[in-house]
């Protein structure tokens, strides 16, 4: 899966991709935040922005102020380095979440998909860690990992007009939460009261590569009274520090 | 200080500067003027700071009126603008007083035209720019297009002093047939010989679905290898992405940041505002160019901004 040594790839005269490997994993994950925080560390004239991505990351630089070559030499270099950087610590951000009627409607859909009951597959979307492999397509928008296969369940065949920002879905394999409203083709099993993304936030993003989440089933009248102070920026979002390779060292 | 009202916004018109960085890593697009070149020279012309917000207008139908007297420049499409009626020469600075009338109501070339303010517009920045994105929402004013009686305010006025222009040799020309120069990659390995053979070789028409994110091409289908997914990655800008029907798209400011399509090249930065021109039914050739190459192209433009710069700047002494 991971590449004998990381490729460089061409992203026109602005950008450089670092690929680790082909594949979704989190120790490729960890190599492509290593190489950010490396790069972010030597501060590298005429990097000007990097982008995280699966198994990659993607290098922003002004070629007036550093010559690419010169750049891919810097880059190759600091991805294959055994001495790469040592992560901080992951945060752990939890995501109150109304499961089932009004608020995931697909919940039923799901459990009779998979031979549970609701409850059984509450418990297995809330019992387990997601990581945030990165963020993208819209903004604030987690890629998890990490979901059960045994509450896997196929998109919508017609998608919705409209699902509610903060909707917590299931697609394949896969489990996300939409961070703004937005037509979409996902199971719906809840929402989220919290605001995935919100410009008048500092930072605007609730969640960073490499964070890892995980969703805690609350009640309809929880699910207001958090929504009300997410409203007045009051909320105060638990997060905590994983202890390091409890769960990314394979 | 107000400095401007909406009287008629025109199918799109936006506030706009150079873009948003840092925020890509949280899917946040960069934005700003899509045609970076006369969003520049608009700016050095009114005697701005290059990157200081201006309104990017696009088509025709945009009619505004002025609340004090300044200088301006309208620069990039030749949307026909008058001056209360008259025609207002473009790609230079003119003075207006309070109470003109700035119309854009025909398409002579190009699609988008720049009308840069002396001190810039005075919006409040969002994560550190004047951007306006309206598929995320934010920047420029409440994250949307320009309505009728918006009242916009700038952070200074001058009145003009001496009248300045561009010298003809630096303006650049809106064809119906463009010539994108590109650098292969980040997946041109996902395709067959031929199918890259199509891509550089074939003549493509721009479709009616292209907008700030992306302009959608129709002609031959490029062929992949096997699949058109990826394990999604970043996507630059001027990145033509080709999904499984075979169709570029090349995409712009307002491009998702990451994305599972694969990209056979990326249009080189110097060629951007070309494409940004770009109308419907013109018809665009790429043509694949070395690193050096493209390196000799940004240089080039870079020094027809430095020397612009420059001839204003000894004009105004």
């Amino acid at each position: 899966m991971r590449y004998k040594e990381p490729r460089l790839l061409t992203g026109g005269d602005k950008s450089i991709f670092v690929e680790f490997g082909d594949g979704i994993d989190p120790e490729l994950n960890q190599r492509v935040r290593r190489l950010r925080l490396a790069i972010e560390k030597k501060k590298i004239p005429g990097v000007t922005e990097t982008v995280p991505a699966y198994r990659s990351l993607l290098v922003y630089f002004e070629p007036l102020a550093i010559n690419p070559r010169k750049l891919r030499e810097i880059l190759f270099s600091l991805a294959e380095s055994p001495e790469s950087e040592a992560l901080p610590e992951s945060r752990l951000i939890e995501v109150p979440t109304a499961y089932g009627g009004e608020y995931g409607p697909d919940l039923a859909f799901v459990a009779a998909h998979n031979g549970l009951s609701e409850s059984e597959v509450i418990q297995l979307h809330t019992g387990t860690p997601y990581l945030v492999y990165m963020i993208g397509f819209v903004p604030g928008f987690p890629y998890l990992g990490g979901m059960s296969s045994r509450i896997a369940a196929p998109r919508l065949e017609t998608p919705r007009a409209k699902i509610p920002a903060g909707a917590v879905g299931i697609a394949g394999g896969q489990t996300g939460i939409y961070p703004a409203d937005s037509p979409g083709g996902w199971r719906l099993i809840g929402r989220t009261p919290l605001k995935l993304f919100d410009p008048g936030r500092e930072p605007a993003a609730l969640f960073g590569a490499g964070d890892y989440l995980s969703f805690t089933s609350i009640t309809r009248e929880e699910f207001a009274r958090i929504k009300a102070d997410v409203e007045r920026r009051a909320y105060p979002v638990k997060e905590t520090l994983m202890t390091r390779g409890e769960h990314e060292n394979p | 200080m107000k400095i401007l009202e909406v009287i008629q916004p025109g199918p799109l018109t936006t506030i706009q500067d150079l873009g948003r960085y840092g925020y890509q890593q949280y899917g946040v697009p960069p934005s700003g003027a899509l045609d970076n070149f006369a969003f520049r020279v608009g700016n050095l012309l009114v005697g701005n700071d290059e990157s200081a917000a201006s309104l990017e207008i696009t088509l025709f139908g945009c009619r505004l009126r002025t609340l004090k007297a300044t200088a301006v420049a309208v620069t990039g499409a030749d949307l026909g603008a008058t001056l209360n009626g008259n025609p207002l020469p473009t790609w230079q600075a003119i003075a207006v007083h309070s109470g003109d009338v700035i119309s854009f109501p025909r398409l002579n070339s190009g699609c988008r035209a720049y009308l840069a303010f002396t001190g810039g517009l005075d919006v409040p920045l969002v994560m550190g720019s004047a951007a306006t994105c309206v598929r995320a929402g934010i920047g420029g004013l409440e994250g949307r297009p320009l309505r009728r009686g918006d009242i916009l305010h700038a952070a200074a006025a001058a009145p003009m002093g001496r009248k300045l222009g561009v010298p003809r040799e630096y303006l650049p020309v809106y064809g119906s047939q463009l010539e994108l120069r590109v650098r292969l990659g980040p997946q041109d390995d996902y395709f067959t010989k031929e199918g890259i053979n199509t891509f550089l070789h074939s003549d493509y028409a721009v479709s009616a679905q292209s907008d700030r994110m992306g302009y959608r091409l129709d002609g031959p289908p490029i062929r992949h290898k096997g699949k058109a997914d990826i394990i999604s990655d970043g996507i630059p800008s001027g990145a033509v992405q080709v999904p499984g029907d075979g169709l570029p798209i090349v995409l712009l400011a307002d491009r998702q940041t990451t994305g599972g399509y694969t990209k056979i090249a990326t249009v080189i930065s110097a060629d951007i505002a070309k494409i940004a021109q770009a109308m419907p039914g013109n018809r665009v050739r790429f043509r694949q160019v070395s690193e050096d190459e493209a390196g000799a192209a940004l240089r080039e433009y870079e020094r027809a901004i430095g020397d612009i710069r420059h001839l204003l700047q000894d004009t105004d002494h």
